[in-house]
């Protein structure tokens, strides 16, 4: 079955182009030929059905898998406007992972402070001045949508708030290094539905200011909160346009089946 | 015992073999009762031998307190050792252990976290890895005593060091180097994966995610595994006397702080010395029974040194489990 894309109509700045994208853990192949583009200042979601490889391909784009050992990728991940090829292995990794920042499904703080945690991205970039580190702690809870809960306990240790606080509170650590593109990995999967509504709000305000691919299993959360979305199936990308497109007017039977709940 | 709630009642067993599912209930609530039978064996078992090893532990205790009382006052601790047994006391053998004590533990803390950081989070999976694994497992198992041999090979007559307090706290160091390898190594093996996927995925390198995440966290352990290294190092006697401790010395080590420039002085660490073992073990091998009193008195303090050590341990496990859970 070939790839059907709704053409968006005006053309729009590319943030990451994913091409002929495979991804092997060991002899398994986890990915199969995936090709699609990241609009810059957009959200796109993934959606599929657990298992299908949504989690391998966005860990993919800030090398978190360079942890591991008995992987392989193949194809490319431009990176614009650089024009970098993110798992070219001569690139840095943490160079990458200074511009394209990520979320993942479980809540990770550090066991440090508040305050620590927000502003531990910006410390090893260099950042020293108290001042500017503390104005940027403030902006990123602020913009996070934790400032009011936590303003008056900064010093506390991150791993006393709730679930859904200490999944802002990630939020908010990647937003202080002002990443190009944020990648969130079912972020409100563990959340209770008053913090879930709180992230996807949060979701819809941030892509003025950043670039958001985030994987997804709540349908209704990807129609409402993204632009663009990409439905994969086993492995490989089944279809991809806008958002309203592709909820309204799949042209893949297999997207419709999943989107109607047939299946997945 | 607790009263079981499946009373010998026929009618209700009757009533509950007709009907299937409280049969199945009935089958489940056996089972449990079976089970809580086989709990409470555990438990028993458990309880006893914890008091036999308590007793045990007591009755040791208590014997050397008993025979050592009459020494046991601020005198023996500031005196040094005498040809008379009433005036005789163990201010080199508590200095020196101290100060041997001191070069133990910087030398096994170094040595051993970097061993225990570079394996676990930098060594590649080779066969040169394994072969250092292997040496690891097999230092642990090695008698103390050949430790001492090599010691006088190596630090007595290679390096020179002589019979120093520096020979014994390499020596010792070297003793203790797999405990702080080891709990260095769970320490990190027990900090998950996502902590460290966090500060990678915000850009860290690995160097400063060792430094600003997995030492601080790890550092309980890794303290907890230093106390329990150091409490068996204070009792090591076999070693030493390898070397060639000396058993008597009425004099204190050159002190580390000077009245005159540069202040501080490191002469100390190429002095001889005693320890509280070897103090003992001299006092125990004469045939004056007034002698045997000061070495009870002197297990003792041994004694209570290590329980101290160990409640220290146990009290730093606490402290940093509440602060660093995940
Ligand atoms: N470390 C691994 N080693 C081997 N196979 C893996 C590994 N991680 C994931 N897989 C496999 O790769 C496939 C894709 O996994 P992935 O985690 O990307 O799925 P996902 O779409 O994110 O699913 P979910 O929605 O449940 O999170 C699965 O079949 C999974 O079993
Ligand atoms: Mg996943």
């Amino acid at each position: 079955m070939g790839l059907l894309v709704n053409e968006p109509n005006a053309v729009k700045a590319i943030k990451a182009d994913v091409k002929n994208f495979n991804f092997y853990y060991g002899q398994k192949q986890a990915v199969k030929d995936v090709n699609f583009s990241v609009y810059q200042n957009k959200v796109t979601a993934l959606i599929g059905p657990s298992g299908c490889g949504k989690s391998t391909l966005l860990r993919s784009l800030n090398r978190i898998h360079d942890l591991y050992k008995g992987f392989k990728t193949e194809g490319e991940v431009i990176l614009h406007p650089e024009q970098i090829n993110i798992l070219d292995k001569s690139i840095d990794p943490t160079f990458v992972r200074m511009r394209v920042g990520m979320v993942f499904q479980k809540p990770n703080p550090f066991p440090k402070s508040i305050y620590e945690n927000v502003v531990y991205g910006l410390k090893i970039r260099g950042l020293k001045k108290r001042a500017l580190l503390e104005q940027k702690c403030e902006e990123s809870l602020k913009a996070a949508g934790l400032w009011d809960e936590v303003k008056d306990r900064l010093d506390q240790l991150a791993t006393g708030l709730s679930g859904g606080q200490q999944q802002r509170l990630c939020i908010a650590r990647a937003l202080a290094v002002e990443p190009d593109l944020l990648l969130l990995d079912e972020p409100t999967s563990a959340l209770d539905p008053i913090s879930t509504s709180v992230i996807e709000d949060l979701v819809i305000e941030l892509k003025n200011k950043v670039t958001i691919l985030i994987v997804t299993h709540n349908l209704q959360q990807a129609a409402r909160c993204s632009d663009f979305t990409a439905f994969m199936y086993l492995g490989e990308l089944i279809e991809f346009g806008e958002t309203n497109k592709l909820f309204t007017k799949p042209q893949n039977v297999k997207t419709e089946n999943y989107i109607t709940g047939r299946f997945g | 015992m607790r009263k079981s709630p499946m009373k010998k009642d026929k009618n209700r067993n009757n009533i509950m073999a007709k009907d299937p599912i409280l049969a199945k209930h009935n089958k489940t609530e056996k089972l449990i009762k079976s089970k809580n039978i086989k709990d409470q064996l555990f438990y028993l078992f458990g309880f006893l031998i914890l008091v036999a090893a308590s007793f045990i532990l007591f009755a040791l205790i208590s014997d050397l307190f008993i025979r050592g009382a009459s020494r046991l006052n601020f005198d023996f601790l500031t005196h040094f050792p005498s040809r008379k047994p009433e005036a005789a006391g163990i201010l080199s053998a508590w200095v020196g252990s101290l100060a041997v004590m001191l070069v133990t533990s910087s030398v096994s803390l170094v040595l051993g976290v970097m061993t225990g950081i570079y394996l676990e989070e930098y060594a590649p999976k080779n066969i040169f890895t394994f072969l250092i694994e292997l040496a690891i497992v097999n230092m642990a198992g090695i008698p103390s005593i050949t430790f001492g041999l090599m010691a006088l090979g190596i630090f007595v007559y290679q390096f020179n060091f002589g019979q120093s307090i520096l020979t014994a706290g390499l020596t010792l160091g070297l003793l203790v180097l797999p405990i702080i390898i080891v709990t260095t190594r769970e320490a990190l093996k027990s900090i998950p994966n996502h902590l460290r996927e966090a500060a990678y995925s915000l850009g860290a390198s690995k160097y400063q995610i060792v430094r600003d995440h997995l030492l601080p966290y790890s550092s309980g352990g890794i303290l907890t595994g230093m106390i329990l290294a150091l409490s068996r190092a204070v009792g090591e006697t076999a070693p030493l006397i390898t070397i060639g401790a000396l058993t008597f010395i009425a004099f204190l080590p050159t002190p580390p702080i000077q009245s005159t420039p540069p202040f501080v002085s490191f002469e100390w660490l190429w002095d001889g010395f005693t320890v509280l073992p070897i103090q003992m073990f001299n006092w125990v091998s004469r045939p004056q029974e007034e002698f045997h009193i000061n070495a009870a008195a002197t297990g003792a303090i041994l004694l209570m040194l290590t329980l101290i050590l160990n409640a220290g341990a146990i009290w730093l496990r606490y402290k940093f489990r509440k602060r660093y859970h995940w």
